[in-house]
């Protein structure tokens, strides 16, 4: 099993609801994310090109923050999916650092907080929120390993990407362009 | 021969005289306000649920609340059986909550009094300003009559409100949303398909082939459906053609996008008319037995090439002719979009009746793909005591003008408050809810001027906007989401119902709108208005006569119901009498022509920006609704000022970097009175600057709000009156830069 998730950058609209549902859902307190929207602008005018795209943790499988984290309090469970034990976390922000996607935070807290492709719901048999909320469904996530999963489908007839290859860290989070 | 409007009307008075006496309603003698109890539990977790309709913005969509076992709203999700949200709510609907938990929430009712030479507000219970306010309105009717009392509403708890205005003798009842937003939309509408666009539009986005936006940002404006269904069009390849001078996040979905010169679109819809007709590709069918004027139309048009057009919008012949030629292979299921805020340049009606036109040669209205026919739920309505016949209304201030006008004009209210010699009487009380007219109204010193020759204002609302700031008593409602309201009936493709109620007991002081507006009217002598204690008394009775029930609402919050109007689409062939003068869809309008104004449109062109100057376009960012959610903490975390968009050429002459802060000074010297960012992007044309509409507050109550950003409202001091229904166009001003802190200049 593979969770894994994948962004089509033709629909996103860029609107940030998967930043509030994720907030809502997770409690993130106001000021952090667990998500969030890149736009980058490419050419001149008339001939622009914009991609917008909904980033998070990319639940890498070579995952630097696992690998430098001093107590074990970032580990990578079933399916792929890194997760923080926050009573285990220090907080000394090592993964924070190490991280080439900024895909953590120090909650208020004193623990580091990120994606957690929303377990607790997937555990129910419910997708993640920002996946649900999405009014442009541009969200498909699933296990790569099942050939139906919405994540499989989406990614089998469209050219896909994945952000910053050369780090070497294997993630997982497609952008369908 | 099918009159579908007309049967819509039936059908409602159909219901409407099924209505019982008011003695009929069995109206147990209830709590005063109902409590949330209940709400259903959430399997395996510590949540209840409450259904709701969304009200930060006018879209409404469905949903419910999650209380957790303290009682605090946790989250609000869409409604899966929802037409308006699909179970998917929008930034704005999923950052609900933030509006309930706001800390800086009106607490309760205020009275302005002098102390020590100050005006000041003073905290009053409810009886004392609901005495007060009672009695001011009454003086005023006394020395004026009731129709100098006007209401400016904007949501769900206007209705409230309106009826008491009625009870009280005074129809002027008016709302933003017509003459500074879609007014011109629903005139031009009515001038040819005998009907207005209405809200949600009618629009087939999810099967059409392609989709025409003039100006029109689904994506940054979040009409949920829309968004949601234009991303199912993106997803089947419809073929998007946009048209905006900045280039939009729908630009940059579409297959085509027209970098149009601002204020010319009238030139462009007028070529691409001439193309389907001069290259014979309109649907003739539809052209030939719905329309009236088409000869008329024909002649009008023959001139208006390509060629002609691309000297006024810069647009090329060939991006004229091969969009054109895409609709016409789309056709009938292409949407030229009306729009919605449309009030541009003075002469939007002409303008959206061109979209209306050039929709009627593709004949997409009726089409799957194009317009489908929309039907709403009919609820029955209490028999209620006959309003008294106002003597006078707003018309009266504007003899022989704007009588196309469907709806009371907010600006034409405004304006004929200030007193005028050639008047015998003017506006001396508002009564204003939920609207923030500073920030909505063009023009704010003229807005500020007319307030100040009022006699009495009250204001309703659950934020301390600027206007309340120049009220004589404030009075705190409590938010949707501590709430009932009426039944939401907007239509759709089938008619559907849907409840809100409250989730939680109203934070601080506030009380709900029906409440606020049904204890006024007792104190007004007016409670026979009102024929009920608790409006769940009236929710459930409507239900009822609909087959369902309060007890069942509370547990789907959404039921859906049979058409009664017929088919979605027009069968093929179907005989349809539309309600214009000829009874077809006027490609010449008879009615427009009645009254001396052109039954075709005619291009004109408007003032372009002077040297150094630069046309101000504002809009929409998906996460704000206008002023309303500019202290929401959920959305200020995702946006929290507005910045100005400036092309890089322009950047360059000026010498601005990104991130700078600038204030705007406008073409009659008027400068913001906060700076604002600058945003050096090529989404922009290098002849126009672009700002999100709603920030730069005013009020350090709104704590989040205040100081953030630029306020464009400010810079909109030149309205281009529309003369058919008195719209304000407000994009013809032009603003400049000014790098550092003007003077204090007087104000």
């Amino acid at each position: 099993m593979r969770y894994a998730m994948a962004v089509d950058t033709r629909k996103c609209v860029g609107c940030s609801d998967c930043v509030v549902a994720c907030q809502t859902e997770n409690n993130v307190p106001i000021g952090f994310c667990r998500d969030w929207i890149t736009e980058t602008v490419d050419g001149t005018y008339p001939n622009v090109e914009i991609e917008l795209r909904s980033e998070r943790c990319n639940h890498c499988d070579n995952s630097p923050c696992v690998r430098c984290c001093p107590t074990g309090a970032s580990h990578i469970v079933e399916g792929g999916v890194v997760l923080v034990t926050h009573d285990e976390c220090i907080g000394c922000g090592a993964c924070i650092q190490s991280c080439p996607y900024d895909a953590r935070y120090s909650h208020p807290d004193g623990y580091v907080d990120k994606c957690t492709f929303c377990m607790h719901r997937v555990e129910k048999g419910q997708k993640p929120a920002c996946v649900d909320v999405c009014p442009t469904k541009c969200l498909y996530f699933g296990d790569l390993d099942d050939p139906n999963s919405d994540v499989s489908n989406a990614l089998r007839n469209r050219k896909y990407k994945v952000l910053a290859p050369e780090a070497g860290t294997k993630p997982q989070i497609y952008f369908l362009t | 021969m099918t009159k579908r409007r007309d049967f819509i009307k039936i059908s409602a008075l159909g219901l409407g005289g099924a209505a019982i006496a008011t003695s009929g309603l069995n109206f147990a003698g209830s709590k005063l306000m109902a409590t949330p109890q209940g709400g259903e539990k959430v399997k395996g977790t510590n949540l209840r649920r409450f259904p709701t309709y969304c009200e930060v913005c006018f879209w409404k969509c469905a949903g419910w609340t999650y209380v957790d076992d303290k009682d605090e709203i946790v989250k609000v999700i869409g409604n899966d059986e929802d037409p308006h949200c699909n179970g998917r709510l929008c930034p704005r609907g999923t950052g609900g909550p933030g509006m309930y938990n706001d800390k800086d929430r009106l607490k309760t009712p205020l009275i302005r009094v002098e102390k020590n030479g100050e005006q000041t507000f003073r905290e009053a219970t409810w009886d004392e300003a609901l005495d007060y306010t009672a009695k001011r309105l009454k003086e005023v009717a006394d020395k004026h009559g009731p129709e100098c009392v006007a209401l400016f509403n904007h949501g769900s708890g206007g209705k409230y409100f309106g009826d008491l205005l009625k009870a009280f003798g005074s129809d002027n009842i008016a709302a933003p949303s017509f003459a500074q937003c879609r007014g011109p939309r629903e005139t031009a509408w009515i001038a040819t398909y005998g009907e207005a666009v209405g809200s949600p539009e009618p629009t087939d986005i999810r099967d059409t082939k392609c989709l025409v936006l003039i100006g029109s940002h689904i994506g940054e404006n979040m009409h949920n459906g829309q968004v949601q269904e234009m991303s199912d069009a993106i997803d089947k390849g419809a073929t998007i053609i946009t048209v905006d001078p900045r280039f939009s996040t729908a630009a940059s979905k579409s297959k085509f996008w027209l970098p149009i010169k601002p204020a010319t679109d009238i030139a462009l819809l007028l070529a691409w008319i001439h193309v389907l007709i001069e290259e014979e590709i309109y649907n003739k069918e539809f052209v030939e037995q719905y329309t009236y004027g088409f000869d008329l139309l024909k002649k009008h048009v023959k001139n208006m090439t390509p060629e002609w057009a691309y000297g006024e919008t810069t647009i090329k012949p060939d991006i004229i002719r091969k969009t054109a030629r895409e609709m016409a292979q789309a056709a009938p299921a292409v949407i030229v979009h009306p729009g919605r805020h449309v009030t541009w340049y003075g002469d939007d009606t002409q303008r959206i009746r061109a979209v209306a036109i050039l929709n009627a040669l593709l004949g997409s209205w009726g089409s799957r793909g194009g317009f489908y026919m929309k039907e709403s739920a009919h609820l029955p309505k209490p028999k209620l005591p006959p309003f008294p016949k106002p003597k006078r209304n707003w018309r009266d201030a504007y003899p022989g003008q704007y009588n196309l006008a469907s709806l009371a004009l907010s600006s034409g209210i405004c304006d004929a408050t200030i007193p005028s010699s050639n008047r015998d009487c003017s506006f001396k009380a508002w009564i204003v809810y939920g609207t923030n007219l500073p920030l909505t109204l063009p023009n704010i010193n003229n807005t500020l001027n007319a307030i100040s020759h009022l006699e009495f204002m009250v204001a309703i609302d659950t934020m301390p906007m600027e206007v309340t700031g120049y009220a004589d008593v404030v009075l705190p409602e409590c938010t949707y989401l501590e709430r009932y309201d009426l039944i939401r009936t907007s239509p759709h493709r089938e008619p559907y119902v849907a409840l809100r109620m409250p989730a939680v007991e109203p934070k601080y002081d506030s009380k709900p709108g029906w409440w606020i507006a049904k204890k006024l009217a007792d104190k007004m002598g007016l409670g026979d208005y009102f024929p009920y204690d608790d409006i769940t008394e009236l929710l459930d009775w409507q239900l009822k006569h609909i087959g369902s029930s309060l007890e069942e609402m509370k547990k789907i919050g959404v039921r859906k119901l049979e058409r009664e109007s017929g088919p979605l689409y027009f069968t093929k062939g179907e005989e349809i009498e539309f309600n214009t003068p000829s009874g077809k869809i006027e490609l010449f309008s008879n009615e427009l022509a009645a009254e001396n104004f052109d039954g075709i449109p005619v291009y004109t062109k408007h003032p372009q920006p002077p040297q150094g100057f630069y046309r101000l376009i504002y809009g929409r960012a998906p996460m704000h609704t206008f002023s309303r959610t500019a202290n929401n903490a959920n959305l200020t975390d995702l946006m929290d000022e507005n910045s100005v968009w400036v092309n890089p050429k322009v950047a360059r002459l000026w010498d601005l970097k990104t991130g700078q802060k600038v204030w705007l000074k406008n073409q009659d010297d008027v400068v913001t009175t906060y700076p604002l960012k600058v945003r050096i992007t090529e989404r922009i044309r290098w002849d126009s600057v672009y700002m999100v509409h709603g920030f730069g507050h005013s009020k350090k109550e709104l704590s989040r709000a205040f100081g953030k950003g630029a306020n464009d409202t400010e810079m909109i001091t030149k309205v281009m009156m529309d003369p058919i229904m008195g719209g304000t166009g407000m994009r013809g001003n032009f603003i400049t830069f000014l790098t550092e802190k003007p003077e204090e200049v007087e104000s």
